[in-house]
């Protein structure tokens, strides 16, 4: 065979090949990208941050979200001495088995409890939410596609509905971000909805901020364990590979 | 063919043991005296470094088994709820043997495009390969069931999809559903079942690898020039390979490293950390990224074939991908080993990796439209690189001229063209 047609026929092989990756899928609204404290190599939490997150969890999220992951005594990671976490958990009540005559009693949350649900199950919850299942928060971050970014668009992006938009029942909202674009949860977040002890002025967008790194924190409590750990491993590793290259250059030298 | 062994310069208790039962004999002539290749470049360090790989997910996996709970109720919270966050260094081990199951898969499937490159799986070395491919296939099988054990919404739904596959089967297929199931549907004796293979077989696993380097010590390695080479070309692997697969060892644990620290979740869909829910489908079920070229395949076959219904033209068309591999030794008609030697082979080689990384692109994407048409394009392809393209071009292709030695490159223009 002509090797130039040869050639020729398999680059239009390899070309009709490769053209698939060049393909796109189809249009979504994407959360646009913004920068947080906790990303990258060297990312931390902003505690300040954490902390009037979870005041906006505690005060918003949470009358419909759960958070079963949440124990009161984790809220060390956001910066919560004990005295606080203990005084915290002791503003709710928890149902605890048994007392001595084996009835179930009711009584103050300890550290070590878990936040408590708002709900008793997801029956429950769905009734109290015209059918919709208000989703755990423990993992939200982790759960969704482009994380903080997409929380953040959703809790800001709310608006008037496209006028040919059908809405699919009653009391739902539209949010461009979410799949679909009817959404059964209303706006949470207005200005000022929550008051800040550090004086932070209290915008939708400072709340969506804070209790989306709340919520990132939340998925990943070790991350910053995590993140110096590797550091340590990143050094090591990397001298100890060094150090084998140079002992592998000595070695083969014989060869030569 | 006979090796000839070496016994173990050991004194005193060491010989006593050896003389009775020879492992240390056996570990010296496996491990330090063994007689390698002294031209291996570096593709030739993912064996080892695969290796290294199984024993640490046996290794995490063993941890993990300690903390995790195999029941629908509690496995998820097992997972995400305890080991993630009140096990020391549960974090750690979790994010290691979750990675460490991508980065074994593309060591191996390195490790296997070396030996599709340089023509490892020939004569002497059939058998080898062979051990290979199974070790391949029971990689899979147990890096799903793996997949399904957190019992996240992927989890459940991977599960649900690849068991139904065995319904294609005629005739038998729904009772062989139901008998893998243990009942009508995914659940807790499936969950059960798949923890308990899922820890079994990496040692199947395991005793396979001694058997794969057992039968690469006896016709020995192949080398990039793939031709079968004397004593004087070769050097012993203890110190020569050892360090320089040490160096690649370290080379490797910066990578796997920066994916367990830096983007542990990295492989992981967002859905997998929602439970479970058999009344929540996901809009795009997909497997983890090694699976992808394979479910392409699955997909691909979107017609009937004869009296081949669609949906089991997609099953055998998948095992058929990995089993042509099998028949290899016998498709490939050159005797030429190396696609140093064969220009034609190297180009065809290069386009079946191409092949193989668009199917694994389609994998990934919905079944919809153009997606479809490239990934038949692509599977047919596939097939016809090992069915029509390999047979027919042993034949054909004229190789470069063969160097007799390492010392003797071959002179004149063929020979520099060789060099390149």
């Amino acid at each position: 065979m002509n090797r130039r047609l040869f050639r020729v026929l398999l680059l239009a092989v390899a070309m009709v090949l490769g053209s698939a990756a060049t393909l796109l899928a189809a249009e979504v609204e994407e959360p646009p990208a913004r920068d947080w404290p906790h990303e990258g190599i060297f990312g931390r939490y902003d505690k300040a941050a954490l902390q009037r997150g979870f005041q906006v969890f505690k005060e918003v999220c949470a009358s419909c979200h759960s958070a079963r992951y949440l124990r009161f005594r984790d809220l060390a990671g956001i910066g919560l001495d004990q005295a606080t976490i203990k005084a915290l958990a002791a503003e709710f009540t928890v149902e605890d088995c048994c007392d001595e005559n084996g009835e179930p009693f009711e009584r103050p949350a300890r550290p070590a409890d878990r936040f408590p649900p708002p709900y008793p199950n997801d029956q429950a919850a769905r009734a109290a939410n015209g059918g919709a299942l208000p989703p755990d928060l423990s993992l939200i971050v982790k759960a969704r596609d482009r994380g903080e970014d997409y929380i953040y668009a959703l809790l800001t992006g709310y608006e008037e509905p496209p006028a040919d938009a059908e809405p699919p029942g009653e009391g739902v909202s539209w949010n461009p971000y979410f799949p679909g674009g009817w959404i059964a949860m209303p706006p949470p977040l207005m200005e000022d909805l929550v008051e800040y002890p550090d004086g932070t002025p209290a915008t939708v967008e400072q709340m969506a901020s804070d209790v989306t790194q709340f919520l990132a924190w939340l998925s990943e409590p070790t991350m910053e364990e995590r993140k110096r750990t590797g550091l340590k491993y990143m050094l090591f590793v990397l001298v100890l590979t060094g150090l084998f290259y140079a002992y592998k250059r000595k070695i083969w030298s014989r060869l030569h | 063919m006979q090796r000839e062994f070496v016994e173990a310069p050991v004194r005193g208790v060491l010989k006593w043991i050896d003389q009775r039962l020879p492992v240390i004999t056996w570990a010296y002539n496996e491990l330090v005296v063994y007689p390698a290749p002294r031209n291996l470049n570096y593709w030739w360090n993912f064996g080892s470094l695969a290796g290294i790989m199984l024993t640490i997910q046996i290794v995490t996996g063993i941890v993990l088994v300690m903390h995790y709970t195999p029941h629908v109720n509690m496995a998820f919270d097992s997972v995400e709820g305890y080991i993630m966050r009140d096990v020391n260094w549960g974090w750690l081990i979790r994010y290691l043997h979750a990675n460490g199951a991508s980065m074994f898969f593309a060591l191996v499937y390195i490790h296997i495009f070396r030996g599709l490159y340089y023509g490892s799986y020939k004569a002497p070395r059939e058998l080898l390969w062979m051990i290979g491919v199974v070790i391949l296939i029971l990689m899979m099988a147990t890096a799903f069931m793996g997949y399904v054990l957190p019992w996240g919404n992927m989890s459940y739904w991977a599960a649900t999809v690849i068991t139904n596959l065995f319904s294609a089967i005629p005739l038998v297929g729904d009772t062989l559903v139901t008998w893998l199931w243990g009942g009508f549907t995914v659940d807790n004796p499936t969950l059960q079942r798949f923890f308990s293979l899922h820890y079994l077989l990496p040692f199947v696993i395991f005793a396979l690898v001694f058997l794969h380097i057992l039968a690469l010590h006896q016709v020995g390695s192949n080398n990039p020039l793939g031709i079968d080479l004397s004593k004087k070309d070769k050097i012993p692997f203890h110190p020569y390979y050892t360090i320089k697969d040490l160096f690649g060892l370290g080379v490797f644990l910066l990578v796997y490293g920066y994916f367990v620290f830096y983007a542990p979740t990295a492989f992981i869909e967002p859905v997998n950390f929602e439970p479970a829910d058999p009344l929540k489908t996901p809009p795009h079920i997909v497997p983890e990224w090694y699976f992808l070229p394979f479910y392409a395949i699955l997909r691909a076959i979107t017609f009937d074939i004869f009296f081949i219904p669609a949906k089991l033209g997609g099953v055998i068309a998948m095992f058929g991908a990995i089993f042509v591999l099998f028949l290899l030794p016998w498709l490939d008609t050159s005797p030429v080993r190396s696609a140093r030697f064969r220009p034609i082979y190297k180009q065809f080689f290069w386009i079946l990796v191409l092949d193989v990384l668009v199917l694994g692109y389609i994998g990934g994407q919905p079944p919809e439209g153009w997606y479809v048409t490239i990934g038949q394009i692509a599977t047919a392809y596939y097939f016809l690189h090992f069915l029509v393209i390999l047979p027919i071009l042993g034949k054909i292709e004229r190789p470069l001229p063969l160097p007799k030695s390492l010392d003797e490159p071959v002179l004149g223009t063929a020979g520099a063209q060789a060099a390149k």
